[in-house]
């Protein structure tokens, strides 16, 4: 299966999500919910702060490996 | 006294025993046989106090039962049998009676009814979860066990001191729910903290558990936070201080997760992760929000064990660990890969999976408590679980580039344990009631109702979606993170260092100096005394009665002045 159908496929399933919600008993517990497709629209933003964020924190906290003067982990302690 | 026996510990220690002494294929029965003991005990139990007794005229009750304490026994025995048969075919002949030693004690801190018996359990979890680190056997575990040991002995240290001035307090050793009201409450809030991985005190997690051996990790990632997760249940439901302390636990697991290389090293971030959802849970403290972090840390112990399985199955086929070295594997894996993504699916709780059924109850939680924030909060947190565990783990394990490697599926205990894991994750998150017949408290929760699986689905897909749009950001390096080991491992070292370069400094000029003032000393004494000194050297007698004349002409001049 080629990258580009499974896009197709992943996009139709998010769609399918949005398009369930009229259909569904919605309950919601607080106001911001009421609103169509709040649920899909907080989750794509909050993965992309954290994702932003992460990469903030990172400039900060990231260096090369070995930093603590360990050397390398044993590799292969299985031949397999 | 004879139900002791009845107790799921003795079990396990009893089973450690064995399969340390025993060889071959008696041991490999003993080894499955002693936690299905345990387990068929776990559900065994019924409700009181079994045995009390006195102890340095302090009563005990060690083997005291009720419905949280008979949830914990349970899925600690359960999960000591799946670990014991993945990690059958493990060389360290070490690792599996420490890791029963580790899981019975952690079944005698959640039997334990008095403070002073959940301490002395609480050490030998120490010392059980340091023996499984140290047997990898690895120079890098080893210093990381010194590393994880030292942490511990501190939290132990802390619940020493809390629990001696509590019981002194009180006037009892009872273990019941405790208010925050003196120094000693705080001690032993702070013991829990340091178990559970609370931040800043989280860094000895992700630190030293990936440099446990592919099997101890499994071990390693069920005992400790959840016995933690358990005492918090018990000890301090309600304490608003834990929504803040599980909030913030929430979001340092996925950032650090997010940046991570090690795939047992996200896995272990996003252990954190997931305890501080719990906590949060216990900090509400209303019977849904309890149940709820109850009824968590039962799915989250099976699922984390699935994934880290799924891990430890890759590193032992491959010995490799960081994600830049991985891909592809689904290939020649699809089992492995099969339930590392289910193991996937039940920590992001999509519908279907034991995390759906568990999780969902915090946010409810909160959202029935009217703390908006606290709920948002948790909603942008499951987004972040799909993004650091759920997508990327097997993301960049199974798939992402091709590799070019192609190893085999591991044995068929590791692939029997993972199977038998999967099963449960899948299967607690189609038939929910006995593990909600379980919880402490009666439920009143309908997991999948129309509104909750649409809108959890929305915000999983869409996180998802965010993934794989923002892929290019998600580029794992070559590079580790710093985190709060680094106060120990290089800060406080260099400052201990710099004020013992200023004190040799001090020392050596002092000592320089009394050196010389030694020798000047010397040098006068001889100068006086010496063969040739003024007062050493032999004078003529002729001189000496100059010196009487002159002394007797001073007397006379003195007599005629005055």
């Amino acid at each position: 299966m080629s990258t580009r159908r499974l896009w197709q496929i992943f996009i139709l399933v998010l769609v399918l999500t949005l398009a369930a919600q009229p259909f569904v008993d919605w309950h919601p517990h607080f106001a911001v919910e009421k609103l169509f497709g709040f649920n899909a629209l907080y989750g794509f933003l909050a993965c992309a702060a954290l994702i932003l964020v992460s990469k903030v924190i990172g400039f900060v906290v990231k260096r090369e490996e070995g930093h603590y003067g360990e050397r390398e982990p044993a590799e292969g302690r299985h031949d397999g | 006294m004879g139900s002791l026996l009845m107790h799921p510990s003795a079990a396990l220690f009893a089973g450690a025993v064995l399969v340390a002494l025993l060889r071959g294929a008696p041991r490999s029965a003993f080894a499955v046989l002693a936690p299905a003991v345990a387990l068929y005990l776990a559900f065994q139990l019924e409700s009181g106090a079994h045995w009390q007794g006195e102890f340095l005229g302090m009563s005990i009750a060690p083997f005291a039962v009720d419905a949280l304490s008979r949830l914990f026994a349970i899925i600690f025995s359960l999960m000591a049998f799946a670990g014991a048969l993945f990690g059958l075919n493990q060389e360290r002949r070490l690792e599996l009676p420490a890791a029963f030693v580790y899981a019975g004690s952690a079944i005698g801190v959640t039997l334990a009814g008095d403070l002073v018996t959940v301490f002395v359990f609480w050490e030998a979890m120490a010392i059980g979860s340091t023996l499984v680190l140290w047997s990898a056997g690895s120079e890098l575990a080893y210093r990381a066990s010194l590393r994880y040991l030292m942490v511990h002995l501190f939290g132990g240290m802390l619940l020493f001191a809390g629990v001696t001035g509590h019981v002194l307090d009180s006037g009892t050793t009872t273990f019941a729910a405790m208010e925050l009201g003196t120094v000693w409450q705080g001690l032993i809030l702070a013991a829990f903290l340091v178990n559970a991985a609370a931040w800043p005190l989280s860094a000895w997690l992700p630190d030293a558990y990936p440099e446990a051996s592919w099997s101890g990790m499994v071990f390693l990632s069920a005992f400790t936070t959840k016995t933690a997760v358990y005492v918090l249940l018990r000890g301090f439901p309600g304490t608003e201080l834990l929504v803040y302390v599980g909030l913030v636990m929430v979001f340092y697991g996925i950032l650090y997760a997010l940046l991570e290389n090690d795939m047992r090293r996200i896995l272990a971030y996003s252990i954190v992760n997931q305890v501080g959802f719990m906590i949060t849970g216990i900090g509400i403290g209303t019977e849904i929000a309890l149940n709820g972090a109850a009824a968590h840390a039962f799915t989250h112990i099976l699922y984390k064990a699935l994934l880290l399985m799924s891990a430890g199955s890759v590193l032992f086929v491959t010995g490799r660990r960081k994600c830049t070295d991985l891909g592809g594997l689904y290939r020649s894996m699809p089992l492995t890969a099969a339930c590392g993504i289910i193991g996937a699916l039940a920590i992001s709780a999509f519908p279907l999976t034991s995390g759906f059924v568990s999780k969902s109850m915090i946010g409810q939680a909160a959202a029935d408590g009217h703390l908006f924030i606290v709920w948002m909060l948790l909603a942008a947190a499951s987004a972040g679980v799909f993004l650091h565990a759920g997508i990327k783990f097997p993301w960049f394990v199974f798939f992402q580039k091709d590799s070019g490697l192609r190893p085999p599926e591991p044995p068929w205990n590791m692939r029997a344990a993972m199977v038998l894991v999967s099963a449960l994750c899948i299967g607690l998150g189609i038939f929910y009631e006995p593990l909600y017949g379980l919880l402490p408290y009666r439920v009143n929760y309908e997991p999948y109702t129309g509104f909750h699986v649409v809108s959890q689905l929305q915000l999983l897909l869409f996180s998802g979606l965010a993934f794989f749009v923002m892929l290019g950001w998600l580029r794992r390096t070559l590079t580790i993170s710093l985190d709060v080991d680094w106060t120990y491992r290089v800060l406080f070292p260099a400052i201990l260092r710099r004020i013992g370069a200023v004190l040799e400094r001090g020392l050596r000029a002092g000592s320089a100096l009394s050196i010389a003032a030694a020798r000047g000393l010397e040098r006068w004494a001889r100068y006086l005394h010496g063969p040739q000194g003024p007062l050493g050297r032999t004078w003529a007698s002729g001189a000496m009665g100059l010196g009487v004349m002159l002394m007797l002409l001073g007397f006379l001049l003195s007599y005629y002045l005055v």
